[in-house]
């Protein structure tokens, strides 16, 4: 009886564990019926303007006219992008290089194949009575930063101004959103032109009663510094690139990501309700800000968006291997190998575009001029 | 009468943290209260602690002005808790299941339990931040029953791992505490192990298995909001809260309305092992 029944817990096991099938690896070749190619995409964070341009390929057709079937995955606080593309998870991924190098020196197989972000979009910001107008000005003064990888340009702006970040600044770690910075616990405040600088914009002033102005902060900007890093950028997969259906995947994903953020440089508002739509709970005007403000850092693009340009790419490794953050950490230790970005799929992708008349350089791109409502709505 | 006496002493006590909140508001600086350079009460600020009732009526705004699909942030919130609501039971579900397996297979093999336990203590001092991402990593590789797996289910399993302990050690301390002479006395009778486990140890291990539950249940909705937040699932009140934390510089007390919704949450599910309680009553110090 008692074996009957051990021999039965061994059996339900069994089934147990039989249930739990795995799923065969995606290929993302073209599949044999001729219909689309299933391909996903891991962001970085939710859904939110700055990933317009994939929500608007996905909205108007872009992905499926290039036969892909793409599906895009939502970030989260402890999802990193490049470990999700270099375990398999997604075929493609949105992320900082500083970020991407750091994991691809712990091992991470993964290549950049399209620079969508031509500019770096970090901001030290602080009220303009403060008297910060430089990075020498933080000296003394109590600077808040994120940490986890996203401080080392404010780190190398700093150094390069003859600071010592751990010794002549006093660093705190900052929050989500930028009450640190309107209350007075800190002096100057990290913030992305399209997102945090926005909230304190979209912040009631007690003093006026009526929103805070930006003649109210003082803003330094990374790129003017000389300290700016690449960010926003298509990864894929090193490994898989050796596959000639996944290199034909990967230029028709660029093109079509591409053509995604050229309609969104054309079509400001159709992108912010295609985000709105998409589930973001920011706001509709924040979300303008946000479009507006990322195709400023992508157009205009005079070499074609997102090519890699070389000067950006050897600044942004300089910067990762020299400037040491308040653990006395560089980003990486080494010089990146060449597998860490190539043009070939951008290059082939921008062909495709220039083909179909596609104006992948914007010269003519003009922002507009986006009105702010309280708590961004 | 006790249950009208309960909920009265609800409204009292809900009443009093109004009133408390309020009162910290009027009486304390605006810059919080410092001992040198350390904060020890909060900003008091509308900022930082907006009025209990700008909170309330941000309940009654729309979510995002101007969207196609208009719902309110009341509407939101009340169907991220229910989402995630459902989530946490479902953890509570798998994790009870699993612990009780686990209490069992203790209880019966010596061995077991001395193999065993230390890795189910040794389960809950992985913290959840190592968990979430590799659970999350499951996504599009294993399949249960031909159903591929789901962001949600992620979610369900880490409530789960949380879940389990308690119930597992609960229930084994449960399970082993009836008195020598009982147990004795039932093998004089020549009553088998089932026969033992029905009649004696279960209806023993139901003083003890309650307050796990109790925990589990708590456990099993912390660990849904915070799996939520960990990888980003869409739905939940979790997600809510950290969507919300976005938007707090220029509206902070939206915040607090997603925060209200997951502590409503925690009470529900603390009201359901309540229920719980009440149908086990009978076993309630039954075999002393």
């Amino acid at each position: 009886m008692s074996r009957f029944r051990t021999a039965l817990a061994v059996a339900a096991s069994a089934v147990a564990l039989a249930a739990c099938s795995t799923v065969a690896e995606p290929s993302a070749g073209p599949p044999a019926d001729g219909g689309l190619t299933p391909v996903s995409l891991q962001l970085q964070w939710f859904t939110q303007g700055q990933f317009a341009g994939y929500l608007a390929a996905v909205d108007q057709g872009f992905y499926e006219a290039r036969g892909l079937d793409v599906e895009i995955l939502e970030g989260g606080v402890d999802i990193v992008p490049q470990t999700v593309l270099a375990q398999g998870q997604a075929d493609f991924a949105i992320a900082w290089v500083p970020k991407a190098l750091a994991s691809r020196e712990q091992g991470a197989g993964i290549t950049n194949v399209a620079q969508v972000f031509q500019r770096s979009g970090t901001y030290q910001v602080s009220f303009a009575d403060s008297g910060i107008a430089a990075p020498a000005d933080l000296a003394g003064r109590r600077v808040g930063n994120w940490g986890f990888g996203n401080e080392f340009e404010l780190f190398a702006g700093m150094t390069a101004a003859g600071l010592n970040p751990a010794a002549d600044v006093t660093l705190v770690q900052q929050q989500f959103d930028m009450e640190a910075l309107l209350s007075g616990e800190i002096d100057a405040a990290q913030a992305m032109s399209y997102n945090e600088y926005a909230q304190v914009l979209e912040a009631t002033n007690p003093d006026t009663g009526a929103l805070y102005q930006p003649s109210d902060f003082s803003v330094i900007n990374w790129e003017d510094q000389g300290t700016a890093m690449l960010q926003d950028a298509i990864w894929a997969n090193t490994e898989r690139l050796a596959d000639p259906a996944y290199q034909d995947t990967t230029t028709r994903f660029v093109a079509a990501s591409l053509e995604g953020w050229a309609y969104c440089r054309d079509n400001v508002e159709s992108c912010r309700d295609i985000v709105v739509a998409a589930g973001s709970t920011l706001g509709a005007s924040h979300q303008l800000w946000q479009v507006n403000e990322v195709n400023k850092l992508i157009w205009p693009a005079p070499a074609g968006a997102g090519t890699i340009d070389e000067a950006a790419w050897a600044r942004t490794v300089q910067v990762a291997r020299t400037a040491v953050n308040a653990d006395g950490q560089t980003v990486i230790t080494a010089d990146p190998d060449a597998d860490a970005y190539t043009n070939t799929y951008v290059e082939q992708a921008l062909e495709l575009l220039r083909a179909d008349g596609v104006d992948v350089e914007g010269t003519s791109f003009a922002p507009i001029e986006v009105t702010l409502n309280p708590g961004g709505s | 009468m006790a249950r009208l006496r309960t909920a009265v002493s609800a409204v009292v006590a809900f009443t009093l943290l109004v009133v408390a909140w309020e009162l910290a508001k009027a009486v304390l600086p605006e810059d919080g209260v410092r001992i040198g350079d350390t904060r020890v009460l909060p900003r008091t600020d509308d900022a930082a602690m907006p009025h209990v009732w700008t909170v309330l009526a941000r309940f009654g705004e729309p979510e995002v002005a101007g969207a196609a699909a208009q719902r309110t942030v009341g509407e939101a919130v009340a169907s991220g808790a229910l989402f995630t609501l459902g989530l946490a039971l479902g953890g509570l579900v798998i994790g009870g299941v699993l612990g009780a397996v686990l209490a069992l297979a203790m209880a019966r093999f010596g061995l077991l339990e001395r193999a065993l336990l230390p890795w189910v203590v040794l389960s809950q001092t992985v913290p959840l931040i190592a968990i979430a991402p590799l659970v999350a990593g499951w996504g599009g590789k294993i399949a249960i029953l031909g159903q591929p797996w789901q962001p949600w289910t992620s979610v369900m399993v880490i409530s789960s791992y949380l879940a389990f302990f308690p119930i597992a050690v609960g229930m084994l301390r449960g399970l082993t505490s009836p008195r020598r002479a009982d147990v004795e006395l039932f093998r004089s009778l020549a009553a088998g192990w089932w026969t033992t486990l029905l009649r004696l140890r279960l209806p023993a291990s139901v003083p003890h298995l309650l307050p796990a539950v109790r925990l589990a249940a708590a456990a099993a909705v912390v660990g849904a909001i915070v799996a939520e937040i960990s990888t980003g699932t869409r739905g939940g009140v979790g997600r809510l809260i950290i969507e919300y934390a976005q938007s707090a510089t220029g509206d902070p007390s939206r915040m607090y309305t997603a925060i209200l919704g997951a502590a409503v949450l925690g009470l529900v599910a603390a009201a359901a092992v309540g229920l719980l309680d009440l149908a086990l009553r009978r076993y309630r110090g039954s075999v002393a």
